[in-house]
Formats: structure tokens, C-alpha cells, sequence
């Protein structure tokens, strides 16, 4: 019982020098009630349980389990899929928007869920291969007119090569350097981005990049962009999902488990976790590359840490190793910060935190398969 | 010219082998990368500010200048140490045998979470610290050093030697490197290694706080953002001196300071904040084990 009387006041004294006295007061005020009301919720809870000791708890649980395993599968996916595909009639611009953005994220998602949930490379620089196919092809779009579809592969493609030198230099060493690196990495393209006004524009950024067009159709109305981007995001899934259960994603997550092991039953695992990065940046460029024909404007802001931090948590929230999982926390992570927008302030603080209670809680995310 | 972009090569890189110096000790015990170790000295910049204000308010920088500036010190430093000690508490011993992303990825929360507390409890606007000391730069046998540059200078250096005095000499020293060559085998002999590590992250944040301080001092003025990029150019300079390796750390911080004091004035200003990154691909291309890290990393 003590503890709800000095984890508060340690949290309020560390408070203090920054809130003052009035605010560590509510500070501690407010840790102490919440701690005392959640502690009496779960004694309350247990006491409950304690109450249907005779008719077992845990069945129930089970129970509805089996009874959403037992749907079918495919049908509830091709159900959803068909919902996807309807759903713009019922929304309005603002919505369309905020959707084909997190399809976007799903895309990156999905990428990143292969560097970091499947082969296990903490990659903390993805914002950084994000930003390159966006430049690649904003330049290249204003400088020589190239088309959006050409601008993909290119786009993926430099962004891969950057990977691969990347991978090469990195990936032969132990895994945290990886993460120090890719955020050094992060660090220096926006360096380059913001400084290199000859070719980047600076800070100010690219305008006017072309949109992408199939014959004199030119894709600029929201419901365009929520369209192409849920057929990009399939497309990358669903190439994801057949990669995955392929010999190659078998030897992903064998390194992901147990390097070691994985070496000794002859998988080559620097070329496969060098495939692994390359791949994810690749995606990441053409994720770029769609950024930038959606908006026709790019600045450095779009491709910093915290963009790269913002595309880790989705896959961390949605469960890491996770297909579904990874789209489902873009999405959540897209939608939810539009919803909250009355706590703005508060809403990093609480991605922060929300990280970190992540972890404790729940490591695997949403969806992810415990470890 | 070059002399004084040496002394100011030196300074720069004595603060950032004091907060380096938090990451090696943290790594060469638990080789977990504390990626929140930036935030604590950016918290132990900021309560430089706040207890000078306090102190200014309570009048005592009228007449007690040296003592309320000590004061100041010890002051951050024990804040932050408890700030560490919560830290390790709350984002890292919970998570010590979960896989090994947990811990770096709650560490990247704790540094968002503190970054914004921060922003939201102090405003977004730099915090200016009080023009008190005399700033002036003065000449000591041709030296272009200011006061503050040497005080950091030397306070920078005793708190190393203090630090490698602890490590070789003290009882929670030989701890530490027992609990940092073999956590179960330490544990076995009776060191309780949960204490040595809050021990080790206790040391590093004071460090981090007292270098936090000086910079507020230095530059005269702090924002809730220098903990990313001063944590990165510290975390480098401990791989560059080998991550693990006391000393390593020491030496990367201060070639790290040199190199940047020296290549922003005469290669490129604008791309300052980006040779500590392209040192530290160089380094992991060509020499991964650091400059002094060619032993088994003793603590």
C-alpha cells in the first residue's frame, strides 16, 4: 500500500525542478489516485474471478478464439478486401486522405516488418531510403520530365543500391552497430537533403513534381490516390506474403531466431540478411517515389529520425514478423493521431510512453506470434 | 586561429567523452546501447539553468557566485542520477531476457517521452543561461582560452581520472568489471549485479549531467533537442575508442571534438553535425573493434 505514497512522490520529485511545485503536486496527485484506482480495479478483478472460480474463465476467452479461427479465412479476406475496395462511397475527401496515407504506411510497414520483424536488423534509418526515393525521383521529375511509372523502379532501385552499400558495410558486424549506423545514416541524408541547395533546394524543398498519369488520365482527386495506393499496398503484401513462406523468409527468420544455428545448416546468412536490408530499402524508395507523386512537394522535414521512429512503432504496435499486424499498426498509427488531435501537445509524450508499455506488456505487438 | 579551433576542438570533445563515457559503461556491462543516455544529459543541461535560477532568486549569486555554482553541479547530478536510476528501473531490468529489440526500442520511447516533457513543461523556445561568469577570453601565455574553456577542459579530465580510479582501484569498480565480464558468474560470487548496474547508471549520468551543465555554460544557451545528435557524436566516439574501453571512450570523445572543431572551420560549417557520422562508417568499415579495442572490451 506504501508504494502508491512514494513511487508517486519519487516521480514528483524528479518533476520538480521542471513543473514546479504546483505541478509535481498534481503530478503526484495524479499517479497516486490512478495507481490507487487501477490497484483496487485488479484486486476487484482477481476477486471476481476468484467469485467464478467453478465455471472456468480462460474457456470463454478460448472459446471465441476458435469461433474466429473457424471463420473462413479466405472469404473474410476477399469480404474485407471487397469493403476496402467500396468503402470511398461513404467517405468524404478528408477521410480518402487520411486512408491512402495509411496504405502508404502500410507499404513502408510492410517493408521494414522485413528488415526488422523477419530477419530481425533493427534498420533506424528507413526514413532515410524513404527520402532518397522521393528525391530521386522529384528530381528527376522536374529536372528531365520522368514519368511516375519510370520513377518507381528507378526510385526503388537507387534507394536499394544505397541499402546494399549500406548492408555491406554493416551488416557483417553485430547487430546493434546496425542501428547506430542506419541512424547515423538518417542523420547525414537529411544533412544532404537541407544543405545541398544547389541540387536539393534546401530546406525549401522540391515543388511541383509531376503526378503520376496513365494516358491523358491524370491521378490528382483523393479517391485517385486512396485507389493506387491500396493496389500498391496489396501488390507489396502480397509479394511479401509469397517471399515469406519461401525458402528465403524461412532463412530470415531462422537468423532471426538463432544466427549461429542458421550459419551451421548452410544458409549464407550475411548475403541473406544483406537481401533482406536491400530489399526493405527498395521498398522504401518506392514508397518515395509515391510519396512524392501524391504530394508534388518534398521537403527534408518528411524523412527525419523521427519518421523512421514513427515507421518502427507500426511495425512494433502491429506485432513484429507480422504481415497483418504491420498494416494494421499503420493504419491505427495513421488514423489514431488524426483522432486525437485535441491533445496534440501530449501526443508524442504519449507515443513515448506507449512504446515502452509496449514493450513491457505486450513485446510481440497486436498481432505478433509470442517469441 | 588553429590554436583556438584546438581549445575549442578540445572543450567540445572533453563534454562529449564525459557523456560517451555514460554509453560505454552501460554497453561493456549489459551490451545494450542506452539510447536515452542523450536525453539525460539534455535534462542535465536544462537543471543547470533552473538551479542557477533558483540560486539567483534566493540571491545567492550575488555573493556566494563559486559556491552557488557548485551547488548548481551537485545538484543537477543528483537529479539526474535520479533520473538514470528511474530509467534503468522502469525501460531496461524488466526487459534484460526479453529479445534483444525490446530494450532498444523502449529506450527510443523514454527518449521521445523525455524530450517532450521537457518541451511541454519548459515551452519550445531556447532556455538562456545567465551571462554570470566572466566570458571573456584571455590570454595565458598565448593561449586564446576563456575561462570556461579551461574549466571544462580541467574539470573534464579529473572527472575521467576519478572515473578510472573507481573502475581499477574500488570495490564497486572490481564489481563492475566482474558483472561486465560475466553477469552470471558475478552473481554467483555474491555481487549484486542489480546494484551494480543502477551503480553503472548512476556514474553515467552524473557524468552526463555535470557535461550537460558546462554546455548550458558554454554555449549559454539550451533547447530540449541537443540530447539526440549530442548522444549520437557521444555514442561514436565510444565505438571509435571501442565501445566497452574506458579510456577508448575518453580519447574517441576528444578526437571527435578536434575533428569537428577543426573540419567545420576549414572544410565545411554546414555539414558539421555530419563528421561524427561519417567517422563512425569509417571506423566500422575499416577498424569495427575502435581504435583501442583490440582486446576482449575489459569493463
Amino acid at each position: 500500500m506504501l508504494k502508491f505514497l512514494y513511487i508517486p512522490l519519487w516521480f514528483g520529485l524528479l518533476a520538480l525542478p521542471f513543473m514546479g511545485w504546483a505541478g509535481a503536486g498534481r503530478l503526484v496527485f495524479a499517479l497516486g489516485m490512478g495507481g490507487l484506482v487501477g490497484w483496487a480495479f485488479l484486486r476487484l478483478l482477481s476477486f471476481i474471478r476468484l467469485q467464478q472460480a467453478k465455471e472456468p474463465v480462460e474457456e470463454k476467452g478460448r472459446g471465441i478464439m476458435i469461433a474466429l479461427k473457424s471463420l473462413n479465412q479466405i472469404r473474410l479476406f476477399w469480404g474485407g478486401l471487397f469493403l476496402l475496395f467500396l468503402l470511398p462511397v461513404f467517405l468524404n475527401n478528408y477521410y480518402l486522405d487520411i486512408l491512402s496515407l495509411a496504405w502508404l504506411y502500410g507499404i513502408l510497414a510492410v517493408g521494414l516488418n522485413i528488415t526488422v520483424g523477419y530477419t530481425g536488423l533493427l534498420d533506424l534509418g528507413y526514413a532515410a531510403f524513404y527520402g532518397v526515393g522521393a528525391y530521386v525521383y522529384g528530381l528527376l521529375s522536374t529536372g528531365v520530365g520522368l514519368s511516375f511509372w519510370l520513377g518507381l523502379p528507378v526510385g526503388g532501385g537507387i534507394a536499394a543500391l544505397f541499402g546494399l552499400g549500406l548492408g555491406m558495410i554493416t551488416l557483417r558486424l553485430r547487430g546493434d552497430y546496425l542501428a547506430i549506423v542506419t541512424l547515423g545514416f538518417v542523420q547525414i541524408v537529411y544533412l544532404i537533403f537541407n544543405n545541398w541547395d544547389s541540387v536539393t533546394n534546401g530546406p525549401n524543398g522540391i515543388l511541383a513534381i509531376g503526378r503520376p498519369q496513365i494516358g491523358g488520365f491524370v491521378f490528382r482527386a483523393p479517391i485517385h490516390f486512396y485507389y493506387l495506393s491500396l493496389v500498391f499496398l496489396i501488390i507489396t503484401a502480397t509479394a511479401a506474403q509469397r517471399l515469406i513462406h519461401s525458402q528465403i523468409g524461412r532463412a530470415w527468420m531462422a537468423i532471426r531466431e538463432d544466427s549461429l544455428a542458421a550459419e551451421t545448416i548452410g544458409i549464407n546468412t550475411t548475403r541473406m540478411k544483406i537481401f533482406a536490408f536491400v530489399l526493405g530499402s527498395g521498398i522504401a524508395g518506392v514508397a518515395g517515389v509515391f510519396f512524392a507523386g501524391k504530394y508534388t512537394f518534398i521537403s527534408p522535414e518528411s524523412f527525419t529520425f523521427l519518421e523512421s521512429v514513427r515507421i518502427l512503432s507500426m511495425v512494433v504496435l502491429g506485432g513484429m514478423g507480422s504481415l497483418p499486424g504491420a498494416i494494421l499498426g499503420a493504419f491505427l498509427l495513421t488514423l489514431l493521431p488524426e483522432l486525437l488531435r485535441g491533445l496534440a501537445n501530449y501526443r508524442m509524450l504519449i507515443f513515448g510512453a506507449a512504446l515502452v508499455v509496449m514493450m513491457l506488456f505486450r513485446p510481440q505487438g497486436l498481432m505478433g506470434k509470442k517469441a | 586561429m588553429f590554436l583556438q579551433q584546438l581549445i575549442n576542438g578540445l572543450t567540445l570533445g572533453s563534454v562529449y567523452a564525459l557523456v560517451a563515457l555514460g554509453y560505454t559503461m552501460v554497453y561493456g556491462i549489459l551490451e545494450l546501447i542506452n539510447f536515452a543516455h542523450g536525453e539525460i544529459y539534455m535534462i542535465g543541461a536544462y537543471l543547470g539553468i533552473i538551479y542557477l535560477a533558483l540560486f539567483t532568486w534566493l540571491g545567492w549569486t550575488g555573493s556566494h557566485l563559486f559556491l552557488s555554482l557548485f551547488l548548481v553541479f551537485v545538484l543537477a547530478a543528483a537529479t539526474c542520477a535520479g533520473y538514470g536510476l528511474t530509467l534503468e528501473r522502469i525501460a531496461y531490468r524488466p526487459l534484460r531476457h526479453a529479445h534483444r529489440l525490446a530494450p532498444l526500442i523502449s529506450a527510443i520511447g523514454v527518449s521521445i517521452f523525455l524530450q517532450n516533457y521537457v518541451m511541454l513543461a519548459q515551452g519550445s523556445a531556447d532556455k538562456v543561461f545567465p551571462h554570470i561568469l566572466p566570458a571573456r577570453s584571455f590570454l595565458e601565455g598565448g593561449i586564446p582560452i576563456s575561462g570556461i574553456q579551461a574549466f571544462i577542459i580541467i574539470a573534464s579530465l579529473s572527472l575521467m581520472g576519478a572515473l578510472h580510479f573507481l573502475v581499477r582501484k574500488t570495490r564497486l569498480g572490481k564489481a563492475m568489471r566482474a558483472t561486465a565480464q560475466d553477469k552470471t558468474m558475478a552473481s554467483l560470487c555474491g555481487i549484486p549485479i542489480d546494484r551494480v548496474i543502477a551503480g553503472a547508471f548512476i556514474i553515467g549520468s552524473v557524468l552526463a549531467a555535470v557535461a550537460g551543465v558546462m554546455v548550458s555554460m558554454y554555449y549559454g544557451a539550451v533547447h530540449f533537442f541537443i540530447g539526440y545528435v549530442a548522444g549520437i557524436k557521444a555514442f561514436t566516439a565510444a565505438v571509435l575508442g571501442g565501445i566497452g574501453n574506458i579510456p577508448g571512450a575518453m580519447i574517441g570523445g576528444l578526437f571527435l571534438g578536434l575533428v569537428e572543431s577543426l573540419g567545420s572551420a576549414y572544410i565545411s560549417s554546414e555539414f558539421k553535425d555530419g563528421f561524427a557520422f561519417l567517422i563512425l562508417i569509417l571506423v566500422l568499415i575499416f577498424r569495427p573493434t575502435g581504435l583501442f579495442g583490440e582486446k576482449v572490451p575489459e569493463r
